[in-house]
């Protein structure tokens, strides 16, 4: 990769520079600039993500080798060290529970928003930078809260990640942790997507119209209106599941409508799949478009078909229900608005590969973890289209189908976006080049061990091994209709010890990076948005003074100028200029 | 929290959209995600409702209609100041925003009392959530609700209760407000946006009276 050091007229004068510099703790710990507060987000996403990680491969033994000790970690369980039934329920609760809400959902949302958004729009920070801080440490309290369920009478959560009554209304006191943890974690979410939409719509750099924004900072746009409408929704349902649990009253269970709670709870859950893969999809498109040297393919279609599927993601929730008894009038409608999604998400995969036709693809770490989003997202996606058809549905409803749908989506989605996305600003984060070498070892490692670990559970769910059973093997005294699955399922289990050993790799290369890493210059990627007209880090503030914007963020390979790209701020001579207009004009 | 943010940065950075500020964007933003906490209240109460259709209580027979059609009256009112006191900070009528910030908060806090003595008048006859001596439901039930479902009360309680925590924040607020008034610090952008709040909260009650209380 090429190491341009300077673009051309990047405002160096730092006269501007008013802010007075804040001790340690208020620069790192209990800091108000984006950027911190993106890598914060950041660092509490991985530490969970070896949390949620170490509880998902603890549920795949128990599916494997039921009756064996766990390694390494067996003394933290009761009866010899191997996973009981009711922990195993523990187990998958809180691995679903950590995952979506602890790290995809941070990472995504919080740390490519507050760290790309300000830089992306060309604006100094914020538009509140406090309650961007106080959104991110209500985090990090909800995970403690959490996480305490452990250590509560009974154990923590074990209802599943959707905590239907009225199993959750009569279990352990660790479901009214999880109740409350999500309720402060939706409400750190409120609070940074009021945020996101406000420094959005008011604080774009002059030039940097609508149209000109990066996907990702449009895809975040998007999310926060999910985020916003959405989350308060499940707020009311868990209030109302805390006072089911604890005040006798009875809204999910005897003359109540336990039906009542799933409604509340998809008709948040249901836009939250999407607040999960919305942001990726914005991240990837960037990436793609900067290591293919070419202009995003259909580049209003790729905004435009975010906002349908935010749309459609509204209409939609009752697909999760389809085994609840609903009329199958309403079931049927449920369907086919479901079946609209895969109108807009087509267009998006159309449009990336469009954009990766003809282009000079330059195999970064960045690159390929994108290129693994595209492919992969078509499966999840495919085999989203299966579960939406009711008499499908009926067959593979809480099957592990389902289970490898949704990790094909949020894994093969949403978090080889995250590594793309982890991997494409990681220079600008920490002035640092994360290592290549490791980074293709990680990549590679992945995808492989990814698609053992979860191709196979299309192939068992299929066959009718139904998820959340914590007994699947042969066990003595108990029939087993599933035996002649158990190889498919140590297969499974192996594939997933080592897709966990690969991450190490990942945490390796971060942090050897961070302080040994070779030093980044402004701008590694010859990308063309702003923030890599600015120092690798930059400093607080960010821009001094503001950048004037002249074109959109894909200009690659212009023929307006000698290199291949048009950074978003560098003014081209008068002439260049009038050439400029009237290829716009002419509709390029 | 946005005067924190507007002194951090320089006003030439806003810009001048649908002619709001960026605080009175964020407000509304909130208001909008907040009706929608307050819409999956109110749906879960219709839900419940239209469930248990024929055993549901006549909430007239069970609810004082006329002390709360009062207390709906004076909440009403409390809008009305709070209009004067937008006018007032408007002409830059320190002292006049000063009087209706405070009426508007003693609107408020009269709403919030009354609804304290409707809550105990209510237990006090027997149309509560769960009883502290613990005995059968038959034995401190009120005679109305006594064979009929329970998730009235429940719903009852968790709506109206919802509700008055937001004007005890509302009152709180203003509260704060009214101080900064009173230090000289104040803007004519933060009397509006406390206002904006304050009438959502009044909004948000008419629905609930007319949905609670009336059908």
């Amino acid at each position: 990769m090429s190491t341009t050091t300077s673009t051309p007229h990047v405002g160096e004068t730092h006269a501007e520079h008013e802010h007075h510099e804040p001790g340690l703790i208020g620069r790192y710990i209990f800091s108000k600039d984006h950027k911190v507060i993106g890598v914060q987000f950041l660092f509490t996403g991985l530490i969970f993500l070896i949390l949620g990680g170490l509880l998902a491969l603890a549920v795949r033994w128990r599916i494997a080798w039921p009756t064996s000790e766990v390694p390494l970690f067996g003394k933290m369980l009761d009866d010899a060290g191997t996973v009981t039934g009711s922990e195993y329920a523990v187990l998958f609760t809180m691995h679903a529970s950590v995952m979506i809400f602890f790290v995809i959902i941070p990472i995504l949302v919080g740390t490519f928003g507050n760290f790309v958004i300000p830089l992306h729009i060309g604006a100094r920070d914020m538009a509140f930078p406090f309650l961007n801080g106080l959104s991110y440490w209500m985090m990090p309290l909800a995970g403690i809260i959490i996480l305490f369920g452990f250590f509560v009478e009974g154990g923590a959560a074990a209802a599943g990640w959707t905590s239907y009554p009225p199993l959750s209304v009569i279990a352990s006191n660790g479901q009214t942790c999880w109740c409350i943890s999500l309720i402060l974690v939706g409400t750190s979410s409120i609070m940074g997507s009021v945020n996101y939409i406000t420094t959005i719509i008011k604080m774009r750099a002059p030039g940097m119209t609508l149209h000109r924004m990066s996907l990702t900072v449009w895809s975040i746009f998007i999310t926060s209106i999910l985020v916003l409408f959405g989350t308060p929704v499940l707020t009311s349902a868990l209030i109302l599941q805390i006072l089911d649990r604890h005040a006798g009253t009875t809204f999910f269970s005897h003359d109540g409508q336990p039906l009542l709670y799933q409604h509340l709870f998809w008709f948040y859950s249901h836009p939250a799949v999407y607040i999960m893969i919305l942001p990726a999809m914005g991240v990837v498109s960037d990436v793609l478009s900067v290591f293919a040297r070419k202009p995003i393919f259909g580049y209003r279609a790729m905004a435009y078909s975010m906002v349908g599927i935010s749309g459609l993601g509204y209409i939609v929730w009752g697909h999760h229900m389809f085994q609840s008894g609903m009329n199958p009038a309403l079931g049927t409608t449920f369907m086919i608005s479901t079946m609209l999604i895969a109108l807009p998400s087509a267009v998006k995969t159309f449009n990336w590969l469009g954009t990766l036709w003809g282009g000079n693809i330059q195999f970064t770490t960045p690159m390929l973890n994108a290129l693994a989003f595209v492919s992969m997202f078509v499966i999840g996606g495919l085999s989203g289209i299966f579960m939406a058809a009711t008499p499908v549905d009926i067959h593979i409803h809480d099957t592990y189908f389902i289970v490898g749908h949704i990790h094909y989506v949020l894994f093969g989605g949403s978090l080889f976006g995250v590594f793309a996305g982890v991997a494409f600003w990681f220079p600008k984060m920490f002035g640092r080049m994360l290592n290549e070498t490791l980074g293709k070892i990680h990549f590679i490692g992945t995808f492989i061990t990814f698609n053992c670990t979860f191709f196979p559970m299309h192939i068992v769910g299929a066959a009718g091994m139904p998820r959340r059973y914590a007994a699947y093997a042969v066990e003595q005294g108990t029939t087993n209709t599933w035996a002649h699955l158990q190889p498919y399922n140590e297969f499974m289990t192996y594939s997933a010890l080592a897709l966990g050993a690969f991450q190490i790799l990942l945490f390796v290369n971060i942090f050897w990076s961070i302080f040994a890493g070779k030093k980044a210059p402004r701008n590694p990627w010859n990308a063309n948005t702003l923030e890599w007209t600015l120092p690798s880090p930059p400093v607080h503030g960010n821009f001094f003074p503001i950048p004037e914007v002249y074109r959109g963020p894909y200009e690659y390979s212009s023929p307006l100028v000698a290199e291949d790209y048009l950074p978003q701020s560098r003014k081209l001579d008068p002439e260049a200029e009038e050439k400029e207009r009237r290829m716009e004009a002419e509709g390029h | 929290m946005s005067s924190v943010a507007l002194a951090a940065h320089p006003p030439s950075q806003e810009k001048e959209i649908l002619g709001v500020s960026s605080g009175k964007m964020a407000m509304w933003l909130f208001l909008g995600s907040d009706g929608m906490s307050f819409m999956g209240l109110i749906a879960a109460y219709v839900a419940l409702r239209i469930g248990n259709w024929g055993i549901w209580p006549d909430p007239t027979k069970v609810l004082a209609i006329d002390l709360t059609a009062i207390n709906t009256f004076i909440l009403i009112c409390s809008s009305v100041t709070m209009v004067k006191a937008f006018a007032a900070s408007q002409e830059g009528n320190v002292g006049k925003l000063k009087q209706w910030l405070f009426f508007t908060m003693l609107g408020g806090a009269i709403f919030l009392g009354v609804q304290v003595y409707e809550y105990s008048q209510l237990i006090h006859h027997g149309v509560k959530l769960w009883d502290s001596a613990g005995r059968p439901a038959a034995e401190w039930l009120h005679p109305a609700i006594q064979g009929h479902s329970t998730l009235f009360t429940a719903t009852f309680y968790a709506c109206t209760c919802f509700h008055g925590f937001h004007v005890l924040s509302g009152v709180v607020y203003l509260a704060f407000i009214l101080i900064g008034v009173m230090r000289g610090r104040w803007t004519v952008n933060r009397i509006e946006i406390v206002g904006l709040y304050w009438h959502f909260v009044d909004l948000v009650w008419i629905v609930i009276f007319t949905i609670i209380y009336l059908f």
